[in-house]
C-alpha cells in the first residue's frame, strides 16, 4: 500500500534523536484509528484510519471541505478530537516534538522578535539556556544553508523570507513530525518554484516525517514520496499514491513520463471524488 | 528648484503663509487689532509669559495635571480592558455600557464630578482621567480580543505555558492599546484645560486663558491659547515617538 516499507529504513535522523529499536522502523510511525471529528452536526471525519510511514514526505490532497487542514490540526493537536486516536510510535502528540508551519505567515510569526529570536522561541521551552538555543540557530541555518539577515525583524523581510523563518522555528526543535498547511499558497508563483526546491532540500537534510496540504495538485505530487488522497466528508482515504521519481527532483522531474503518470492518475482519483 | 528638495520645507511655507496672511490682515485693519494683534505682539507675550514665568507655571501645572490623569486611566483601563478583552462574554455584558459612557461628553459629567469630589484640584485629574479610562479600556480589550488566533495557536502547538500565551496576547494587543493612549491622552488634555477654566482654578493654561479674556488681555489670551495647542502637539509627538520605540511593528 505505501510502496515498498523496507525504504523506510534509511535512517537519516538526526543524532540527537532518542534511538528507536530497528522494528519500529517497520512499523508505521504515525496510526490514526477511529477518527471523528464533527463541525456542528456534520461529521468531517468518522471513523477514519490511516497508517502514514516514518521518515516519508506525505501530500495531502482533495476536494474542497474534506477536511485536509483538519486533519493535520487534528494530529497537531491544535484541534480536539471527538472521537478515536491518533499515535506517534504508540505516544500521544504532547509527548512528542513537532513542527508546525502555518499558511498565513504573516500572523504566525512574532512581528515583535527579530527572525533570530523567532526561530529560537520553541527551545524556550526546552529548558535549553540562552547560549545553547542561538547555537542551535545558528547550526540549523548553516546546515540548511539559509542565506536571510535573522537580525531583521518578519515585517522587513519577503515573504518567501518570513516563511523560510517559520519553517526555521519549525526545524530547530528537531521535529519528529513536521506538518505544514499550505504554507506556499500566499506567495507568488516565482517564490513558491523557489520554496518547493529549499523544503525539498529540507526535508532531505531533516528526515523527519512530513505532511504537507497543498492545494496545488502538481506541487504536491512533486514533493511527496506519497500523496494522500481524500474524500469528500465524512472524509476517507480515496488512495494513497506512491511517487517513485528519483530526488532530488528538478523542472525537468515534471516532464518525466513517469511523473505525468502519476500526476494524471492522482488527478483522475480527485475528479471521480468530486463529481461524487 | 525640484519640488522634492524643497518638500521637508513644506510645513514651514504653510506656517510662513498663515502668519502673513494673519499679519496682513492685521496691518491692514481688515481684523481690529484690538480682537486680534499681529503675530509680532503675540510672539512678544508668549516670550514674556514663558520668560517670566507666568504662562510657563501654568503650563508645568497643565502638563502635570494631564500626565497625572493619563497615568490614572492607564493604570486601571489597561487591566480592566484585558480582563473584558480576555473574557468575550463579560465584554459582550458590559460593551453597551462602556460604549454608553464613551459617547458621553466629558464635559456634561462636570457638575457631577464637582458634586462628588468638590472643588479640589484633584477633581480635575478625575475628569480628565474618566473619559480617557474609557477610551483606554475600550481600545485595550478591543486589542486582546483581536489578538491573532493564529500567533496564539503558534505559540501553543511551540509548547508555550500559558503565562507565555498570555505574554503573546498582550504583545499582540499592544499597538490597540497604544491607539486608546493617544485617544485618552487627547480626551484628557480637553478635559483638564476646561476643568482649569470653569472650576475655579487658579491656575494651569485654561485658566490662564480664562483669565486673559476676563481682563481682556487679547496678546496675553492668544499666547495661552499657542500654548496649550504646543503643549498638545508635543504630547502627541511623544507618544508618536514612543509608539514607534515600543512598538515597532504597529501596522506593518
Amino acid at each position: 500500500m505505501f510502496g515498498s516499507p523496507e525504504r523506510g529504513i534509511e535512517d537519516n535522523a538526526a543524532p540527537t534523536r532518542r534511538p528507536l529499536p530497528a522494528s519500529a522502523f517497520k512499523r508505521p510511525h504515525i496510526t490514526v484509528r477511529g477518527l471523528k471529528k464533527y463541525f456542528g452536526p456534520n461529521p468531517v471525519y468518522d471513523g477514519f484510519d490511516l497508517d502514514i510511514p516514518r521518515g516519508k514526505f506525505i501530500s495531502v490532497f482533495g476536494p474542497n471541505g474534506c477536511g485536509k487542514s483538519t486533519l493535520i490540526n487534528l494530529m497537531a493537536g491544535l484541534l480536539p478530537l471527538d472521537g478515536g486516536e491518533i499515535l506517534f510510535d504508540g505516544e500521544r502528540v504532547s509527548d512528542i516534538r513537532v513542527g508546525y508551519v502555518f499558511q498565513n505567515y504573516r500572523e504566525a510569526l512574532f512581528p515583535w522578535m527579530r527572525a533570530r529570536d523567532n526561530i529560537a522561541y520553541p527551545l524556550k521551552f526546552m529548558k535549553i539556556d540562552k547560549r545553547e538555543q542561538e547555537r542551535r540557530v545558528e547550526a540549523l541555518v548553516t546546515r540548511l544553508g539559509v542565506r536571510i539577515d535573522l537580525n531583521r525583524y518578519p515585517y522587513e523581510m519577503s515573504g518567501g523570507q518570513q516563511q523560510l523563518v517559520s519553517i526555521l522555528r519549525a526545524l530547530v526543535i528537531d521535529p519528529e513530525v513536521l506538518f505544514l498547511d499550505e504554507p506556499f499558497s500566499a506567495l507568488d508563483y516565482e517564490m513558491t518554484l523557489f520554496m518547493r526546491e529549499q523544503l525539498q532540500r529540507m526535508f532531505k537534510e531533516i528526515g523527519a516525517t512530513t505532511l504537507i496540504v497543498s492545494h496545488d495538485l502538481e506541487e504536491a505530487v512533486y514533493l511527496a514520496d506519497l500523496v494522500l488522497l481524500l474524500t469528500r466528508a465524512p472524509t476517507q482515504i480515496a488512495d494513497m499514491v506512491s511517487v517513485d521519481s528519483p530526488r532530488p527532483r528538478t523542472d525537468a522531474t515534471l516532464a518525466e513520463p513517469g511523473f505525468v503518470r502519476t500526476k494524471a492518475h492522482c488527478l483522475e482519483i480527485f475528479q471521480r471524488e468530486v463529481r461524487k | 528648484m525640484s519640488w522634492s528638495r524643497v518638500a521637508p520645507l513644506a510645513p514651514l511655507i504653510g506656517v510662513a503663509v498663515f502668519l502673513l496672511i494673519w499679519y496682513v490682515a492685521v496691518a491692514t485693519r481688515f481684523i481690529d487689532p484690538v480682537l486680534l494683534p499681529t503675530p509680532v505682539v503675540v510672539a512678544k507675550s508668549i516670550w514674556n509669559g514663558v520668560a517670566t514665568g507666568k504662562i510657563g507655571g501654568d503650563l508645568w501645572k497643565t502638563i502635570q495635571r494631564v500626565l497625572m490623569s493619563v497615568s490614572l486611566a492607564a493604570s486601571i483601563g489597561i487591566p480592566v480592558g484585558v480582563v473584558l478583552g480576555a473574557s468575550e462574554r463579560v465584554y459582550k455584558a458590559l460593551e453597551f455600557i462602556i460604549d454608553f459612557f464613551r459617547s458621553t461628553p466629558a464635559s456634561a459629567v462636570f457638575p457631577l464630578f464637582l458634586v462628588i469630589f468638590g472643588v479640589d484640584d484633584r477633581t480635575k485629574i478625575y475628569i480628565g482621567a474618566f473619559g480617557a479610562m474609557l477610551a483606554i479600556i475600550f481600545n485595550t480589550a478591543y486589542g486582546v480580543m483581536n489578538a491573532r488566533k493564529t500567533r496564539v495557536l503558534a505559540a501553543r502547538v511551540m509548547g508555550a505555558s500559558r503565562a507565555h500565551i498570555m505574554l503573546v496576547v498582550l504583545l499582540e494587543s499592544l499597538p490597540q492599546t497604544f491607539i486608546g493612549l493617544r485617544t485618552g491622552v487627547s480626551i484628557s488634555l480637553v478635559s483638564v484645560i476646561v476643568a482649569e477654566m470653569f472650576l475655579g482654578s487658579t491656575d494651569g493654561i485654561g485658566q490662564r486663558v480664562f483669565e486673559a479674556e476676563q481682563m481682556f488681555d487679547m496678546p496675553q489670551m492668544y499666547a495661552a491659547i499657542f500654548c496649550s495647542g504646543m503643549l498638545g502637539y508635543a504630547l502627541n509627538l511623544a507618544l508618536g515617538l514612543s509608539e514607534k520605540r515600543f512598538v515597532h511593528w504597529a501596522g506593518r
